[in-house]
């Protein structure tokens, strides 16, 4: 049974802990149906495909809080190298990858890998052994906890549906509001 | 003169927490220095734009990092810079190798890349120093320093 975008993010809220979990593109407006907490950071306005690279940067200055980023496949494709240097830097990083094969953002367009691309082999390859791939409810349910409470990095590769029609989301906050409350949680 | 042993005591002096950084030729002399003993915190990224997400989530978390990359990485990191710059509002501070500025302004060279730094930096409203041979870690630190006290990004170029 294939998955939607809103049922992979319920599952991921009830294993993301303490961990601060950022979202990104279409992930920004489903997300805080199920969480909307200081430690959830709307990565919008954004620059496209720095989510796991924003992460990593706030691992390595918060080390004893792990970082959840909410990644599209769109996103991902834009910068895989950023694989590599997450497994330079160990981590507590969990580089959550929604892939529909779509730009939803833009309309529905197919990305150039599209259906083709493994990511979870990506980022074996890259150097992240702890990589994950999950392709229907009930497995990720399964899986969910192992992928999110060992140590970082780690990828976790999910095959969702993907929408047409969809429209950029709005943050659920400006962003100046946003950082000022992750900061006020992070210094607790 | 900026040699790896000046700018480490410089950024160290400046409470500089990690550099994050893409080296060039004459920045990568300072490689030996950063992971010396007593050295900074090193984040090797893969591409640009990735050194200015990186610092963006370092800044977030409450640290203070730079990031050195020469001006061609300079080029491809816009989206990331503007982001992090203008959406985010973190005073992001870059130590920009500028490839080919003597030979160019000798005549010695037609390398684009110093023509485009400056302008570069201008249309994203980076503030920014060009720095050359008569000046030294101090002034880095100067240019760090007032940055940080007006809250705001800027950019150190080094001539090379």
């Amino acid at each position: 049974m294939s998955m939607t975008q809103r049922q992979v993010l319920e599952v991921l809220a009830q294993h993301r802990g303490r961990h601060v979990v950022i979202t990104t593109m279409t992930a920004v407006g489903v997300w805080p149906e199920f969480s909307d907490t200081p430690l959830d950071f709307a990565y919008m306005p954004s620059a496209m495909g720095h989510g796991p690279s924003l992460a990593l940067g706030l691992a390595l200055a918060q080390d004893r809080r792990g970082v959840i980023v909410v990644n599209g496949d769109g996103s991902m494709l834009m910068s895989l190298g950023s694989l590599a240097t997450l497994a330079a830097h160990p981590a507590d990083v969990y580089v959550v990858i929604l892939d529909n094969g779509l730009y939803e953002v833009t309309g529905g367009q197919p990305t150039a890998g599209a259906g083709r691309v493994d990511f979870a082999a990506a980022a074996r390859a890259a150097g992240i052994p702890r990589a994950f791939a999950f392709d229907n409810l009930a497995a990720w349910q399964a899986g969910a906890a192992e992928a999110l409470q060992g140590p970082g990095p780690a990828v976790i590769w999910l095959k969702v549906e993907g929408r047409l029609g969809q429209k950029t989301p709005k943050p659920p906050r400006p962003m100046p509001d946003q950082i000022h409350r992750l900061q006020a949680a992070l210094a607790k | 003169m900026f040699d790896g042993p000046s700018v480490v005591a410089a950024l160290k002096q400046c409470g500089v927490t990690h550099v994050v950084w893409l080296p060039d030729s004459e920045l990568g002399t300072w490689e030996a220095a950063l992971t010396g003993s007593g050295g900074l915190p090193l984040v090797r990224v893969c591409r640009e734009g990735e050194a200015m997400a990186v610092a963006a989530g370092l800044m977030l978390g409450g640290r203070k990092p730079v990031v050195v990359i020469q001006c061609t990485g300079l080029f491809e990191a816009g989206d990331a810079l503007r982001n992090v710059v203008h959406d985010l509002k973190l005073p992001l501070f870059l130590i920009v190798g500028v490839r080919s500025w003597y030979a160019l302004h000798e005549g010695k060279s037609s390398d684009s890349c110093p023509v485009f730094t400056e302008p570069i930096l201008q249309a994203w409203r980076m503030p920014y120093t060009l720095f050359d041979r008569r000046h030294g870690a101090a002034d880095l630190v100067g240019a760090y320093r007032r940055a940080q006290v007006e809250r705001r990004a800027a950019a150190a170029l080094i001539a090379e």
